[in-house]
C-alpha cells in the first residue's frame, strides 16, 4: 500500500485507503472532472506514522482511561493525544515521500504555488452518517514545513474533544480508525460558487442552477453575498432565467499575509454577472459530468482559478449528491395522457391552450 | 392579483393617413377585401400578415394571399373541425394584408370534438401514404400547368383546321388556358393546407407535453426534436453544394469568374472538360432549380431556373469556399446525432409513463412537422414558379398585341380584369377592328403605378384596434409569432428603446459583428463576409448567404420561421419578430445578438 496517491494517478479509488474527500478527487479525476491538481496522503501513510512508535497502542490506552460523562477528562486526554500526534517523528521512508510528493506537486502546478491540506476522513461525506465538519481545513500554506506540520493537525484532528464525543456516542470503533489527508493545489478563484443539477424549489431535473460570486465560494456557501442566481436548462445549456446578485463582497487572497481577505467589489462589477457565458456553460457542463459521474442529482462546488489558462481553469472543488431535493417526488404533467389515446392528448393539448 | 393595465390599442384602419399620391388605392383590390365593405370589422384585432407580403399587392398578386388564406381557413373550419379554432379572416389595407383569427363559440367547440378526433386521426393512422398520395397530385397539378400554353394568334386560321372542320379560331385555348392556370394555381393551393395545418397540430402537442414536462423548457429545444434533417427544402441549395464540390474536383473554378454571364459560364465549363458537370447541373434543375429569391406570393419573384445567374453566383462562392478547404456540405451526422442527444437527454429525465407518452407524442411530431417546410419547395417555389412563368408567357401575348410594354405590367390588372382583356384582345383580333386594351391600360396601369409607389412608401402597421387582452389562438401564436408579449412589445415600442431590440430566441449563442440591413433579396449581394443579416424576412432561397453570416435578425417570423430553422441548421444565432429590427438597426452598426434571451444591443455606430 502506498502512503502517496496523486489525484491524477489512475488509481482506483478506495475509500478505506484515501478517505472519503480523496477518493472523490481521485474518482473526479479519472472521469475528466478537472479537480485542483495535488495528492492523498493514505491512511496507509497514518498508520505507519501511528505504529511505527506504538502510538496506536498508546492512544488505545489513553482512551480506555475516559469517563463518557466526564467532560473534563475528555478534554484532558484529547489535548494530550493530539500533542503525541504533532510532535512524534514521522518515520524516515514516510518523511521522504512527503518530500518527493510535494515537489512533484510543485512541478505540476508550475511554480511554488500555495497549497490547502484538509483532512479525509473514512466516514466522511457518507450521506447517513455525515462527518462534516468535525475535521480540519488548513488554507494558503506555502513550504514543505507548513505543510507536514498541517498534515499531522489533521491526523491530530481525529482525536478532538468532539470526534472522540461522537464515536463513543455513536458506538463507532477506535480500532481501525484512521485518517487520510489531501494536499491540493490552493485555488486561487477569480469567481466561484455552487451548481445543482435540479431545480431546488421544484426538484426538476432538467435545469441546472449555479450561483455564483466573485473571489473564493465560502461566501456564497455561507451566504455572506448575493450571489448572481442563474437557471440553464441541461439539455441545452441555454440560460432560462437569472438575477444579478449584489456581491458587494469578495474572499481574496492576500499574498503577504498567506491569508484570505475581504473586499469590497466595485459597483460596476456588482451589476455584471461574474461569469461570461462560456465560463457559464462550462460550469454546468461540469455539473452535468458529475452528475452522470454519480448517477444521481448533484450539488457541485466550482471555481474559476486565476492561475490557470483560459480553458483550463474552471476547476471543480466538491460534488455532493443532492440530497435534500432529490428524495422528493418531481412534479409531473397533470394531462398525461395514455400514449394509446394520442387523439384525447391533442385535443386536450389545443383546449388547454385556450384557458 | 395584480391590477390589470389599462389597454392600449392600435390605430383603427380609418386612422391610418394615406400616403400622398395613393388616393383611390381602394380601386385596385376586390371590393370583399376592403375593410370598408365589411361592418363591423373595427370590432376585431387585426394583425399584418408581413411575414408572408412584406411589400404591396399589385393588383394581380393578391391572387397569393386570396388563395393561400381561404384555403387555410376551409381545413379548420371545414375539413378537420379544429374544436377552437376557425379560419383566418383577411382584408387588404394601403396594400398590406391584415389577419384576424376567427374563434368558434365556447358552446360550440365541444360539439366538434369527436369529427375531429376522427378526421385527424385517419391522418395520423395514414400519414405516410396519404403523403405520397398528395406528392403526386401536386406534381400532376404542376405538370398540368407546365403544359399550358399562350401563343398569339395567327393572321388567319390554318387551312387544316378548315379542312377538319374544327370551327374554333384558338382564342378559347387562351380563354380555356387562362381559367386552367388560376384553377391550377388555386388547387395547388387547397392540397398545400391539406397536410400544414396537422404539422403544426402535432408540433403543438409535443410541444404542450414538453412545456409541462420540462418547465421552461427552450423553444428551440422543442424544435430540435422533431426537425426533420434530410429536408426537400435544403435540396436545391445542396445541390448547388455537391455542384460545387465537383467543380473543385473537375479543376473547373475559372469558368466561374463572371457568373452573370450565364451562357458564356456553361461555355467556360463546357470549354475545360466540364461536360460531365454540365449534365450533372442539368440534372439538378428538374425539379430543383423551381427556387425563388423570393417566397413565391410576389410577380417579380425570380426564379433560379429562368435566372442562372443567381445559382451560378452562388456556385462561385461555394467553390470559392471548397478551395479555401472549408466544409460547406451539411453536417448532415451532426445534426443527427445532436437531435438525438437532446432527445435522449430529455427523455433520460422522464418516468416510464412519462416516456411512453414522450415517444409517442414526439414520433407524431417528428413524422408530421417535416412537411411543415418540405411543402414549401412544392408550393411556394415549383408551383408558383410555374404559375408566374405562364402568368409572363400570357402577358407576351399581350405586350405583342400592343397592351402594355413590359410584361410586368399585367400584375397591374386583377384576375378578374385579366379574363375581360383577354376578352378584349381576341374580339379585336377577330373583328379586325383595335382592341380597346392599348389605348386604355398604358394609361390606366400609370395611374395604378403611381398609387402603388405611394403606398409602397409606407410600412404596414403591425397591428390594429384593440388587441385581446390574451392572445390563445394556437396557430396565431406558432405561425405567425403574435403572442401576447410580442403585441405588448409593438405597443411599447414609441417608448423609444434605442438601445436594441427584442424578439424570440429562435436559435442559440451570443455572438458580436456588424449589421447588414437587407430589404431585397436584390440585397444579398451586398452581404459580406462576417456580418450579421438584419432583414424584414428572409426567404429559403437566400440558403448560401447563411455560410456567410455570422447570426440573423428579422422583423417577422416566429421559432418556426423560415430564419429560425435555416440559423438552427447552420448552428448561427437568431432572434426572429423584433417587429422593428430593420428600422432600428442601421447597416455598419456593431450589434450583439442574443439568440438565447432574444436581445439584440446596439454597442456602436458605423466604423
Amino acid at each position: 500500500m502506498s502512503t502517496i496517491v496523486f489525484f491524477d494517478s489512475g488509481t482506483e479509488p478506495r475509500l478505506a485507503e484515501l478517505g472519503g474527500k480523496c477518493a472523490s478527487l481521485v474518482s473526479m479525476t479519472a472521469a475528466g472532472m478537472p479537480v485542483p491538481p495535488g495528492f492523498a496522503v493514505t491512511t496507509t501513510a497514518y498508520d505507519t506514522f501511528v505504529e511505527s512508535s506504538a502510538l496506536r497502542s498508546e492512544i488505545a490506552n489513553r482512551l480506555g482511561e475516559i469517563d463518557v460523562d466526564d467532560v473534563a477528562c475528555i478534554d484532558r486526554v484529547s489535548a494530550d493525544i493530539r500533542a503525541q500526534i504533532e510532535s512524534r517523528p514521522v518515520p524516515e521512508q514516510l518523511q521522504h515521500d512527503l518530500v518527493e510528493a510535494y515537489a512533484a506537486l510543485q512541478e505540476q502546478m508550475g511554480g511554488e504555488l500555495p497549497v490547502a491540506v484538509r483532512s479525509s476522513a473514512t466516514a466522511e461525506d457518507l450521506p447517513d452518517a455525515s462527518f462534516a465538519g468535525q475535521q480540519d481545513t488548513y488554507l494558503w500554506l506555502l513550504g514543505l514545513t507548513a505543510v507536514c506540520e498541517h498534515i499531522r493537525r489533521c491526523w491530530a484532528s481525529l482525536y478532538t474533544s468532539r470526534a472522540i464525543t461522537y464515536r463513543l456516542k455513536n458506538d463507532i470503533p477506535e480500532d481501525d480508525l484512521s485518517m487520510a489527508v489531501a494536499v491540493q493545489k490552493m485555488v486561487n478563484a477569480r469567481a466561484a460558487g455552487v451548481a445543482m443539477t435540479l431545480d431546488p424549489p421544484t426538484g426538476d431535473r432538467s435545469k441546472i442552477v449555479v450561483d455564483a460570486s466573485y473571489g473564493v465560494g465560502e461566501m456564497v456557501v455561507s451566504g455572506e453575498v448575493t450571489p448572481d442566481n442563474i437557471m440553464l436548462d441541461k439539455v441545452m445549456l441555454s440560460v432560462v432565467r437569472e438575477r444579478i446578485g449584489d456581491k458587494h463582497a469578495e474572499l481574496v487572497p492576500d499574498p503577504s499575509s498567506r491569508q484570505l481577505v475581504e473586499r469590497e467589489v466595485s459597483q460596476d462589477l456588482r451589476s455584471t454577472r461574474c461569469l461570461t457565458d462560456d465560463q457559464l456553460v462550462a460550469v454546468a457542463t461540469l455539473a452535468k459530468k458529475a452528475e452522470k459521474h454519480y448517477g444521481c442529482p448533484q450539488d457541485i462546488e466550482w471555481a474559476i482559478d486565476a492561475d490557470l489558462p483560459d480553458g483550463a481553469n474552471l476547476l471543480l472543488l466538491q460534488s455532493r449528491p443532492e440530497t435534500v431535493h432529490s428524495s422528493g417526488e418531481q412534479k409531473k404533467p397533470s394531462t398525461t395522457p395514455a400514449c394509446g389515446n394520442l387523439m384525447s392528448g391533442i385535443t386536450a393539448s389545443l383546449l388547454g391552450n385556450k384557458h | 392579483m395584480t391590477a390589470t393595465p389599462v389597454l392600449k390599442s392600435f390605430p383603427k384602419p380609418s386612422d391610418l393617413t394615406v400616403p400622398p399620391g395613393a388616393e383611390g388605392w381602394e380601386e385596385l383590390y376586390p371590393y370583399h377585401l376592403l375593410f370598408a365593405n365589411s361592418p363591423g370589422s373595427d370590432d376585431k384585432f387585426w394583425f399584418c400578415d408581413s411575414q408572408h407580403w412584406p411589400t404591396v399587392f399589385k393588383p394581380f398578386e393578391t391572387i397569393g394571399g386570396e388563395f393561400a388564406v381561404k384555403c387555410l381557413g376551409q381545413y379548420n373550419t371545414r375539413h378537420l373541425l379544429i374544436p377552437p379554432a376557425n379560419g383566418i379572416e383577411f382584408k387588404i389595407h394601403l396594400g398590406y394584408l391584415y389577419m384576424s383569427p376567427v374563434p368558434v363559440p365556447e358552446d360550440e367547440v365541444a360539439a366538434r370534438v369527436p369529427e375531429f378526433e376522427k378526421r385527424v386521426g385517419h391522418y395520423f393512422q395514414n400519414w405516410e401514404s396519404l403523403l405520397e398520395q398528395w406528392r403526386t397530385k401536386v406534381r400532376a397539378t404542376i405538370a398540368d400547368m407546365e403544359d399550358l400554353t399562350f401563343a398569339p394568334l395567327p393572321d388567319a386560321v390554318p387551312f387544316d383546321d378548315i379542312v377538319s372542320g374544327k370551327a374554333k379560331d384558338g382564342s378559347e385555348v387562351i380563354m380555356e388556358n387562362y381559367d386552367r392556370l388560376i384553377q391550377l394555381c388555386y388547387q395547388n393551393w387547397q392540397y398545400h393546407f391539406e397536410f400544414l395545418n396537422l404539422g403544426y397540430l402535432a408540433y403543438l402537442d409535443f410541444f404542450t407535453f414538453a412545456k409541462e414536462a420540462f418547465p421552461d423548457i427552450p423553444d428551440q429545444a422543442v424544435a430540435k426534436m422533431v426537425q426533420g434533417v434530410d429536408m426537400e427544402l435544403f435540396r436545391p441549395d445542396d445541390e448547388l453544394k455537391s455542384l460545387a464540390v465537383k467543380a473543385v474536383e473537375l479543376g473547373l473554378q475559372r469558368a466561374f469568374d463572371n457568373p452573370d454571364d450565364v451562357d458564356g459560364t456553361l461555355e467556360a465549363v463546357r470549354a475545360a472538360g466540364g461536360a460531365d458537370w454540365i449534365a450533372a447541373y442539368e440534372t439538378a434543375q428538374d425539379p430543383w432549380f423551381n427556387f425563388t429569391v423570393g417566397n413565391g406570393f410576389y410577380g417579380h419573384d425570380k426564379y433560379w431556373l429562368e435566372h442562372q445567374e443567381i445559382p451560378l453566383g452562388y456556385l462561385k462562392d461555394y467553390i470559392r469556399r471548397v478551395d479555401e478547404g472549408q466544409q460547406i456540405l451539411r453536417p448532415v451526422d451532426e445534426l443527427i446525432a445532436e437531435r438525438d442527444r437532446i432527445i435522449d437527454e430529455y427523455r433520460s429525465l422522464l418516468s416510464e409513463e412519462q416516456v411512453a407518452a414522450f415517444d409517442a407524442k414526439r414520433g407524431l411530431a417528428a413524422t408530421a412537422y417535416p412537411y411543415v417546410e418540405n411543402h414549401n419547395f412544392y408550393i411556394e417555389h415549383w408551383t408558383m414558379g410555374v404559375f408566374w412563368r405562364k402568368v409572363r408567357e400570357l402577358s407576351r401575348v399581350f405586350v405583342q398585341a400592343g397592351f402594355w410594354d413590359d410584361p410586368a405590367d399585367l400584375l397591374y390588372l386583377d384576375r378578374g380584369e385579366v379574363r375581360d382583356a383577354i376578352f378584349d384582345l381576341v374580339t379585336g383580333w377577330a373583328v379586325g377592328a383595335p382592341s380597346s386594351g392599348p389605348s386604355y391600360w398604358p394609361a390606366e396601369i400609370e395611374r395604378r403605378r403611381t398609387i402603388f409607389d405611394a403606398l409602397n412608401t409606407q410600412r404596414p402597421q403591425p397591428a390594429l384596434n384593440t388587441p385581446p387582452e390574451q392572445i390563445t389562438e394556437p396557430f396565431t401564436q406558432m405561425l405567425w409569432g403574435i403572442t401576447t408579449e410580442q403585441v405588448q412589445q409593438w405597443l411599447s415600442d414609441n417608448d423609444g428603446d434605442e438601445s436594441g431590440v427584442t424578439g424570440m430566441a429562435a436559435s442559440p449563442g451570443v455572438v458580436e459583428g456588424r449589421a447588414r440591413v437587407v430589404y431585397h433579396a436584390d440585397q444579398l449581394a451586398e452581404v459580406q463576409e462576417g456580418e450579421i443579416l438584419v432583414a424584414t424576412i428572409t426567404a429559403p432561397s437566400w440558403g448560401p448567404i447563411f455560410g456567410k453570416i455570422k447570426a440573423t435578425v428579422t422583423d417577422i417570423g416566429g421559432m418556426m420561421s423560415h430564419a429560425a430553422i435555416v440559423c438552427r441548421e447552420y448552428g448561427l444565432p437568431a432572434v426572429t419578430g423584433t417587429g422593428n429590427g430593420s428600422t432600428t438597426i442601421q447597416t455598419g452598426q456593431l450589434i450583439r445578438v442574443d439568440g438565447n434571451s432574444g436581445r439584440v444591443e446596439i454597442l456602436e455606430d458605423p466604423a
